[in-house]
Order: structure tokens, then C-alpha cells, then sequence
């Protein structure tokens, strides 16, 4: 039981993760909160939905997925972010994005309608036993493309010019520019990888819970954001752990107590955490903000 | 008189107006709260709680909502000393949600289910006397020695400890006052509409609080009040569009907020407003 509920954890853990470092990424280049990621990643889901309807393979629509919201991020980036960045105050973005939040939630109403809707498993899983645990197929490709995607990026991130562009510009952006760098390119492209990673994270998560509605987006994008907080604001790593940690904590709490209460686990976690450590688990700075 | 349905959207207005300047008293500390929809959540139990259970009179019971929202205030205040900015708005996030789901859990409170028979209690003046109240109790403290720690607080925190500002007792006072005034608005809300449910005070909820007080502009509460008013009656307004409705909303707030980033009612609009008044009142 326990360990089932472990393995349980780390898949959803893992698809957490992945909307975590897109909030981490876009908080470590602006310093600014993306709160319609989200909905970004629930975009991405739909889109995803579309395919699989149309009869895509799996593949295909998690690339779809992936593509669609990336060009999602870059519009968001556009409209939301670039106009208020050097004026306004932090806050300003932050009512921005609920606007663009708002829009996309009720696009998607008006496209698929306000119900949750089926999502099509992408193949009959087989399961496997292993000693006392289950494992689905399904879940081994939900944590396997979490891993690869999680895996990428940080190779991409730690060895590549561009990777080290938006490193630079999230270590500071006015030096960074005297550096050479194209600093506005270097947050646009941060924006496509979060937002894709949203939308693969939406398609994963569709196809463990088996479905999605437009207000999908919403609890999971908080999840999200303090999943960011605990690993630390901007700090990709631990966005990683962070998402290990609350999906293995609601799993048990499913397994244990109640499931009602899994959505409260992430923020209780997050809140203890960061009364021990303000400035995250792995976290070495205090943001002001 | 006005119609039965023309009140209700005022007495709503009324209630986001005073939700609005609950998110604002902290927020002049330089406290940003998303948790707002929590305060209002428990104010909105515990009054309905009281008068289901216990007939208290309505009056009591609103100040029981006032009065644990702003406990709570004060206990969610102590843990925000430490925090700041973004991190601190997260936390509050954190906060509404577990509320939320604390009365999701709770069968006293009718969990899931929700909470239904409440008497209906809360009438217009109601709503406008608390509004009167509020409004009279920010322009007197905007210009006194709390109101001018709010705003050192807010623009520099080192700066205003250095003058002698007390950040812990300023930053408990505004965080527990804007918990009292959420609560009273939760309190009047379950006495309006007889049921409420846990995510009718959801992260929803905190988050448009929010935007109604920044739509309007931080710089005074008069922001708080201007953005409220014109976002909650907005979607009557928009009511021709039909399903069309959330989308030109959600438009519209994205035009304003970029057209003006600080809000409706910014410092320099004010200034060039009270100028009119003053030499309005000047002449008269």
C-alpha cells in the first residue's frame, strides 16, 4: 500500500513538476507571477483532447499539445507581460494574466462547452506486477515523458547559448543585455518552453484523471505555484523536487485519510515549509518581490 | 423605488466594495493578501452558523463574522511577518484555499453540500450603513499616525522601522482590520443569498477582490471603492453580448489594466481631483 501510493505520488508528482517550472522559469527571468499558466496548461489539455478526438497517435498529441501552448505562451508574453513590464507595479501582471485567464477559461467554454468531457486513454493499458506494486503502462509513459521532458530542460538549460541566455537573464537582466544578449528574445523563448511544458503537463494529467474541464486549469496552477514556492522562486531543481514532494504527500493522503482533503496537502506543505525555510527548500535568496 | 432586482445587484456591489477595501487596508501596509475569499469565507460561516443554530439576532451574528475574520487576521498575520511580496501573496493563496477546503471537510458547516436555511437578514442599509462606516473610518485614519505608518510601511520598510514605525504591530493591526471588514462582508453576503457553499469563497473569489481593488487603483481607497462598484455592475451592463459576456469582461479588464497599469484612480487623477474640490470648495 505504501509503496503503491509512492509510485502513485511520483507520477503525479512528476506531471506537477512540469507546470512548476514553468511558473519558476517566467518568475526567474521577470520576477513576476504568471497566473494564467494555468490556463495555459489547460489549453494545452483541450488541444490535446482535439487531437486524440481526431485520431492522432499519443505522440502526436503531446507534441500538438506542447506546439499549441507554446504559441499560447508567446501571445500571453505579448499582450500581458511586455506592455506592463516597465511600468506598473509587480501587481499590475499579476491582474493582467486573471484577465487573460478569465478569456481563455471562457473560450474554451464556448469551444467545448462548460462540462468536463472525457479524455481517450491513448491505449489500452496493460499493468504490471511488480512484487506488491501495480504499475500501469499508462503510468509508466506519464512518468517516463515527465523525466525525459524534466531531463531536456535542464540539459538544454545548463549547455546550450540560448540556455545560458535565459540563465543570464534571470541572474539579471540589465547586465545580461550589456552582455550582448537579446534579452526580450531570451523571456520569449523562456515563455515557449514553460508554456509547452504546461501543455505536455495538461495532456499527462488528462490522461491519468481521464478527463478535463475548462476550470481544470485553475487548481492545478495553484498546485503549481506552491510547488514553485517550496522549491524555491526561480530555482528550477527545485521545482522539481517541490513537485515530487507534493505529489507523493497527496497520494498518501489519498491512500490514508480522506481524498477530499488532497488539495489542501500542497499548501500545508508549502506553508510549513516555508515558516522553517522563507526562502524555499532549495531556495538561497530572499525575492523582496 | 427601486426594483427587487436593481437592489440586489447594489447590495452585491456593496459587498464586493467592502470586500474590496478588506483586500485595501492591508494593501496600503504594503501587505498584498489573495486570501480574502478565507476571511470572507469564515465570516460568512460563523454568522450563519450562529443565527441557524443559536437564533442570534442578525446583528450579533455580523459582528461574530467580523469578529473571527478578524482573530483569524491577526493569527494569519503573525506567520506574514516574515514574508514579503510575492511570497506573501502566495501564502495567502494558501490560506483561502485551506479554508476552503476546512469547510469542505467539516460536516457542522454542511461540507460539500453547503450551507442552506440561513434567515434572511441583510437588507440595503445594512450594506450602506457598514459602507458609510468603512468610508468614514479610511478618511480619518489616511491622514493619521496609523495611516502614515501604512504608507511608510509600504514604501520602504527599513526606512519606515528607522523613523520608529512598529512594522510588527502596524502590519498585525491592518492584516486583523481587513480580516474584521472580510468578515462582516462574508456575514452579509450568507445573510443575502441563504446558502453558501465553500467555493463561493474560493481562490475565485480572493482573486477578484483583488482585481477590483488594484482595477481601481492602490493609491487611495476611494480605488477600492471606484473599481468595485464599476466591475461588479460591468456584467449587467454586459449583459446584451449574452455568452459572449466572461470573454468582453475579461477583454475589458485586460484593456484598462494596460491602458492604465496603476489603476483607474492613480495618484495623479487624484491629485488633479482634490485640486477641483478644494477650489470648488474655495469658491463656494
Amino acid at each position: 500500500m505504501f509503496v503503491q501510493q509512492l509510485v502513485n505520488g511520483l507520477m503525479l508528482g512528476g506531471a506537477y513538476a512540469l507546470v512548476a517550472i514553468g511558473y519558476t522559469l517566467i518568475f526567474g527571468v521577470l520576477n513576476l507571477l504568471h497566473l494564467a499558466h494555468g490556463d495555459v496548461f489547460m489549453v494545452g489539455a483541450y488541444v490535446g483532447l482535439a487531437l486524440a478526438l481526431a485520431g492522432f497517435p499519443p505522440w502526436a498529441t503531446l507534441g500538438g499539445a506542447m506546439l499549441a501552448a507554446a504559441a499560447l505562451g508567446v501571445v500571453v508574453e505579448r499582450v500581458a507581460f511586455r506592455p506592463v513590464r516597465s511600468r506598473g507595479s509587480h501587481v499590475t501582471p499579476l491582474m493582467t494574466t486573471i484577465a487573460v485567464g478569465l478569456v481563455l477559461q471562457h473560450v474554451v467554454v464556448k469551444i467545448f462547452g462548460a462540462e468536463p468531457v472525457a479524455f481517450p486513454a491513448p491505449f489500452a493499458a496493460a499493468s504490471l506486477a511488480l512484487g506488491p506494486v501495480t504499475l500501469s503502462t499508462l503510468q509508466l509513459l506519464i512518468l517516463g515523458t515527465s523525466v525525459a521532458l524534466m531531463a531536456l530542460l535542464e540539459l538544454f538549460l545548463r549547455s546550450t547559448p540560448t540556455g545560458m541566455a535565459i540563465r543570464a537573464t534571470a541572474e539579471n537582466p540589465t547586465i545580461a543585455g550589456l552582455m550582448g544578449i537579446n534579452v526580450s528574445l531570451a523571456i520569449v523563448i523562456t515563455f515557449a518552453i514553460a508554456s509547452a511544458l504546461a501543455g505536455a503537463a495538461g495532456v499527462l494529467l488528462a490522461w491519468n484523471f481521464t478527463g478535463l474541464s475548462p476550470f481544470f486549469g485553475v487548481k492545478v496552477g495553484l498546485k503549481g505555484l506552491a510547488i514553485m514556492l517550496l522549491g524555491g522562486l526561480g530555482n528550477v531543481t527545485g521545482a522539481m523536487v517541490g513537485g515530487l514532494v507534493v505529489g507523493v504527500v497527496e497520494a498518501l493522503s489519498v491512500g490514508y485519510l480522506d481524498s477530499s482533503y488532497r488539495d489542501a496537502f500542497a499548501f500545508a506543505v508549502m506553508i510549513l515549509i516555508l515558516l522553517v525555510r522563507p526562502t524555499g527548500l532549495l531556495g538561497a535568496r530572499l525575492q523582496s518581490g | 423605488m427601486l426594483s427587487d432586482h436593481a437592489v440586489s445587484i447594489l447590495i452585491f456591489a456593496g459587498i464586493d466594495v467592502i470586500m474590496a477595501l478588506s483586500f485595501f487596508l492591508p494593501a496600503s501596509a504594503g501587505q498584498l493578501s489573495a486570501g480574502q475569499g478565507g476571511f470572507m469565507a469564515l465570516g460568512a460561516y460563523t454568522s450563519a452558523y450562529l443565527s441557524v443554530h443559536h437564533q442570534t439576532p442578525f446583528p450579533l451574528a455580523l459582528a461574530a463574522g467580523g469578529l473571527v475574520g478578524g482573530l483569524v487576521g491577526l493569527a494569519v498575520g503573525f506567520p506574514a511577518l516574515r514574508l514579503r511580496g510575492l511570497y506573501l501573496v502566495l501564502v495567502t493563496f494558501g490560506f483561502g484555499e485551506m479554508v476552503r477546503v476546512f469547510f469542505l471537510n467539516a460536516p457542522a458547516f454542511g461540507g460539500p453540500a453547503g450551507f442552506a436555511g440561513i434567515p434572511p437578514a441583510t437588507t440595503i442599509w445594512y450594506v450602506l450603513g457598514l459602507l458609510v462606516v468603512l468610508v468614514y473610518f479610511f478618511t480619518r485614519v489616511s491622514g493619521s499616525r496609523m495611516g502614515r505608518a501604512f504608507a511608510a510601511l509600504r514604501d520602504d520598510e527599513a526606512a519606515a522601522e528607522a523613523m520608529g514605525v512598529n512594522s510588527t504591530y502596524v502590519k498585525l493591526a491592518a492584516f486583523a482590520a481587513g480580516g474584521v471588514m472580510a468578515g462582516l462582508g462574508g456575514a452579509l453576503y450568507a445573510h443575502y443569498t441563504l446558502y453558501i457553499d465553500p467555493e463561493a469563497f474560493g481562490v475565485g473569489r480572493s482573486l477578484f477582490v483583488m482585481l477590483y481593488a488594484v482595477f481601481g487603483g492602490l493609491a487611495s481607497f476611494w480605488g477600492a471603492v471606484a473599481g468595485a462598484t464599476i466591475l461588479s455592475i460591468l456584467p449587467e451592463l454586459l449583459r446584451w453580448v449574452k455568452d459572449w459576456r466572461e470573454i468582453l469582461y475579461g477583454l475589458l479588464v485586460l484593456i484598462m489594466m494596460l491602458v492604465r497599469p496603476q489603476g483607474l484612480l492613480d495618484a495623479a487623477l487624484l491629485a488633479r481631483l482634490s485640486a477641483r474640490g478644494e477650489r470648488a470648495a474655495a469658491r463656494g
